[in-house]
């Protein structure tokens, strides 16, 4: 055998504890590259070994799901042999690194998850979170950020339809980069990952194998970049959506003609994590020859090369019948491609260079065998001072001066300096872009209709988890209801702080229970998910950012489904679920204009939330205009209703306070005629009017300002 | 009657390009980069997408591909010959087009919905539309922003075939969303039956995407091509 230099187990982040179970499952001292594969699949990215204990709670038993969380990416069927695959990823401390290279090769990421299991992934969605835009290296992050999420996005030819952007203190050191994708496919062309056929090969195709972004993922990034260990650099790894884009059409081909068994793509961990995850899922062995792995650099170790996390590569099953007319279609798309594995009987992964045996460990266990923590739990004391500091909201505000004001808000004001950068049209797909509510696409040849809502509160989560992290849920369904569709599928990326720290780890489960029992209330499939933990820079946790991804689903879809710029002189306008109740806590009025961050967020009222739901559903087939209600309140929705439109409102009988309450729930409708046909509870409050917002003895503030304000928003902040 | 849609690695407009014209009732055919022959082909349209990873200028790698002696090939022979975004940019490095496609003005990604006037119908583009026609097409591109050596002779040949405006027409530095010269966003060859644009006609093909108006200079083209083959 081959004995490497041996690092250090706790060098390679693992305790003692963890090491000693490694040396109890080999029956031995592990082989450096034996470790390296422990130390990265056993790491919390890949592990789960905080949260794995409390993700239980998430169900997806309903009769529509194909593949629950676990795999590379949910799978639900939408009839007519037609699936849909959707996950959810983070790429947090990459994207701070290197803001550009690590929100594009978190693209490239997500989109590999999606089409490992057979499907074309359709759309991408990205949840941002960043630090104030006053502060230049804020700026820096988010430019950086969204020019990668473009640049790997519109070259790799996937449409992104949005997502969501907040501003806030505690992301300034610690952004977070979330990234959503769908992928569509039908039914025999759905691949699982694990291995079967003794005697079957792995293909790895794509990009070749180098030195980028060893470790990167997990271990030795939080390891020592000052060191200057030139045999570690821990980097980010560097995106290239040109090979991606030809590696999915490659696969979609390989598909198609039936020529794979299974397929991994290759993530955190490399070769060591795909070759361990195909065998293992699959109850199988295999034998891996680093020497047939294509080379970026000829002089790299076993552990390099098993641990090298260079983009755009899977590691694909045949059968050796098949194997001639595979290398031949990767010849055809301009990919290298070289086989380098064997299928056995299980449980053993057994790795050889040169000829040597480098690494044989239980394929299995790197993942089964992987630590699981039931870390301590307390409600942390910022919360009774929180609560305590509730919102002071005067009765006789000026709605517009305050309008005035979150119009210009950077996470309010127009955010098509944004979404304008990106391709959000590819495939002829897309019935409602960016800047509404929901995205809703069509399905070319049906009249199915699939909507897309990414949400996040992370300010509300704060000051209560359980019951921010339900909000999010029923905000992200109200937002697809009112493009016509129903919730069918979440996914959810689950951001938090430190998980050693007690508070943190409070904040946690909360936050699940919370999600869990509100997708209970509305039948929706958790059908993935991810969580990143260790989002703390300098001993500041962020604020706990659960991020949701609701699917939407509707069969016939809305011909002509509402929009926000189709209000016309004349409509009326409605406010639809429960009144007002005075909620301020995380609001942008207490955020904005107070300067204060309290009090405790109202609860979402379950039935409230099926009714009004299924009342958005159903007006979204018939009205011109739906917009839900939050951040900002009626007066923000309305605003945009008008600016998008080029109209005004006639607002009557709505106090100032209640302009900005940010009760959930509810949203406006706007339309022709006197009365809504639906159950939930409804009121008229006024007309669409001309040129300006006018509302009443609360005050008003012509559209031309609140046009210019809001269209300003982002560019006056970032072009100077 | 079939229509040669050319694919190189990176293209990625060729299915929706295909599928617009597809629904005005013409054949398709997907042509790999590396093929040599076209001689079937009515009509050739050269999408949008990334070809070769626009590594590099853009189309520059692309205007080597192997399929491209056949490509000029045809556009000497006066088939109709259609560059939309990548599929100009192409054009242009090919020597099909005069002029260039550089960065944007802004030095940002653009996608999003655009004015077009159609400036002269004398192309196998525009000919079924009219000339002060206002179309609304999406642009999405990073290097929209044309500019070519001699604008006043192009201009003088009448070989501008569609310029950035805005809804009442109006045509101007402010109406302008990538600095392009004069406004240009469609030009042809001075045989007429080469025609490259920035805007994705067939983004606008169907009421439920926002906009039809790309329909005008789809089955234009289309067109162009039935009188090749009478």
């Amino acid at each position: 055998m081959t004995t490497l230099e041996t690092p250090d187990h706790i060098e390679l982040g693992m305790t003692d504890d963890e090491y000693r179970s490694v040396i109890a499952i080999l029956g031995r001292e592990p082989l450096a590259a034996e470790l390296a594969m422990y130390s990265v699949m056993w790491s919390e990215h890949c592990s789960y070994k905080s949260s794995r204990s409390h993700l239980g709670r998430f169900t997806s038993n309903q009769p529509w799901v194909i593949v629950g969380p676990g795999e590379n990416a949910g799978v639900v069927d939408i009839g007519d042999g037609w699936l849909v695959a959707l996950r959810i990823e983070s790429h947090n401390h990459p994207s701070y690194v290197e803001p550009y290279q690590g929100a594009a090769t978190g693209v490239g990421g997500i989109l590999r998850d999606v089409f490992t299991m057979g499907a074309r992934p359709i759309a991408v969605w990205d949840p941002l979170r960043f630090g104030p835009l006053d502060e230049a290296h804020n700026r820096y992050l988010f430019e950086g950020v969204v020019s990668g999420i473009a640049g790997y996005g519109n070259a790799v030819g996937v449409p992104t339809l949005g997502g969501e952007v907040e501003f806030a203190d505690r992301f300034s050191k610690n952004p977070l980069v979330n990234v959503m994708a769908l992928g569509l496919l039908k039914e025999d062309q759905l691949v699982l990952s694990g291995a079967s056929g003794v005697g079957n090969l792995a293909v790895l195709l794509g990009n070749a194998t180098g030195r980028d972004g060893i470790g990167g993922a997990s271990i030795l990034a939080s390891a020592s970049f000052e060191e200057g260990d030139e045999e570690k650099r821990p980097n980010v790894q560097v995106g290239d959506p040109f090979e991606e884009k030809k590696l999915i059409e490659a696969c979609l081909e390989l598909y198609q003609r039936n020529l794979v068994v299974a397929i991994q793509d290759l993530g955190a961990a490399g070769i060591s994590c795909a070759t361990s995850e195909v065998a293992g899922n699959g109850g199988m062995g295999m034998d891996v020859d680093l020497d047939k792995v294509h080379l970026r650099e000829h002089d790299m170790n076993p552990g390099e090369i098993l641990m090298s996390e260079s983009q755009e590569r899977m590691l694909a099953v045949v059968t050796p019948e098949n194997e001639a007319e595979v290398l031949g279609i990767a010849r055809r798309w301009e990919i290298d491609a070289s086989t380098i594995g064997t299928i056995k009987p299980g449980p053993d992964l057994t790795i050889y260079s040169k000829g040597e045996l480098v690494g044989e460990v239980p394929a299995a266990s790197l993942a089964d065998d992987a630590p699981k923590y039931d870390r301590p739990a307390e409600r942390p004391v910022y919360l009774d001072i929180a609560w305590a500091n509730g919102p002071q909201v005067p009765a006789d505000l000026d709605a517009g001066a305050v309008l005035r004001v979150l119009l210009d808000d950077p996470a309010i004001g127009d955010r098509s300096w944004i979404s304008r950068q990106y391709d959000h049209m590819l495939f002829l797909n897309t019935v409602v872009e960016p800047g509404h509510d929901g995205s809703l696409l069509r399905i070319k040849g049906t009249e199915k209709g699939l909507a897309v809502s990414t949400d996040g509160d992370s300010l509300r989560t704060y000051l209560d988890p359980r019951r921010g992290s339900a909000r999010i849920v029923y905000e992200s369904a109200l937002n697809i209801a009112v493009t016509g569709a129903n919730p069918y599928a979440l996914v959810d990326n689950l951001n938090f702080g430190n998980p050693e720290e007690p508070g943190v780890m409070w904040q946690f489960i909360e936050s699940v229970d919370g999600m869990a029992a509100a997708c209970e209330e509305l039948n929706v499939p958790v059908v993935g998910g991810n969580v990143s933990f260790y989002n703390q820079t300098d001993g500041v946790d962020i604020y706990p950012s659960p991020v949701v991804g609701m699917l939407g689903f509707c069969d016939p879809m809305p011909l002509r489904p509402p929009r926000l710029d189709r209000a016309e002189v004349g409509m009326a306008i409605w406010i639809v679920g429960p009144d007002a109740a005075g909620d301020f806590a995380a609001s942008a009025y207490d955020r904005i204009i107070n300067s204060n961050l309290g009090g405790r967020p109202t609860d979402a009222d379950p039935e409230i939330a099926r009714e009004v739901i299924d009342a958005a559903v159903s007006l979204a087939f018939t009205t011109p205009v739906l917009h839900d209600i939050s951040t900002g309140g009626l007066a923000v929705s309305l605003a945009e209703i008008a600016i998008k439109s080029g109209v005004g409102v006639t607002i009557e009988g709505v106090t100032g306070p209640e302009l900005f309450d940010e009760t959930p729930l509810r949203f406006v409708a706007v339309g022709q005629g006197d009365t809504l046909e639906i159950a939930a509870p409804h009121r008229r409050i006024g007309t669409v009017s001309g040129g300006t917002l006018d509302f009443g003895d609360s005050g008003s503030i012509s559209l031309e300002e609140a046009a210019n304000v809001w269209r300003n928003a982002l560019p006056r902040r970032m072009e100077h | 009657m079939t229509i040669a849609v050319i694919v190189y690695p990176g293209t990625n407009c060729e299915h929706d390009i295909a599928h617009a014209l597809n629904r005005a009732g013409t054949d398709t055919e997907m042509v790999w980069h590396r093929d040599t022959d076209l001689s079937g082909a009515d009509g050739v349209v050269l999408p949008g997408g990334f070809a070769h990873g626009d590594y590099l200028r853009t189309g520059a790698i692309a205007r080597f591909s192997p399929i491209m002696d056949e490509v000029v090939r045809l556009a000497d022979a006066g088939i109709p010959i259609l560059g939309i975004c990548n599929g100009f940019q192409i054009l242009t490095e090919a020597g099909l087009l005069p002029g260039g496609l550089v960065a944007n003005r802004d030095l940002k990604f653009i996608c999003a919905p655009t004015h077009l006037r159609v400036a002269s119908t004398d192309s196998v583009l525009t000919r079924a539309a009219e000339v002060g026609q206002i179309l609304e097409l999406p642009l999405n591109s990073y290097e929209g922003n044309y500019l070519v050596d001699d604008v006043d002779s192009i201009e003088v040949e009448g070989d501008v075939i569609l310029r950035y405006t805005n809804a009442d027409g109006l045509i101007n530095e402010s109406t302008n969303p990538n600095g392009s010269m004069n406004n240009i966003a469609g030009i042809t060859n001075s045989a007429r039956n080469v025609a490259g644009l920035m805007p994705h006609p067939e983004r606008a093909s169907e009421d439920i995407l926002g906009s039809a108006d790309g329909m005008v200079l789809i089955e234009g083209f289309i067109a162009s091509t039935e009188l090749v083959d009478a």
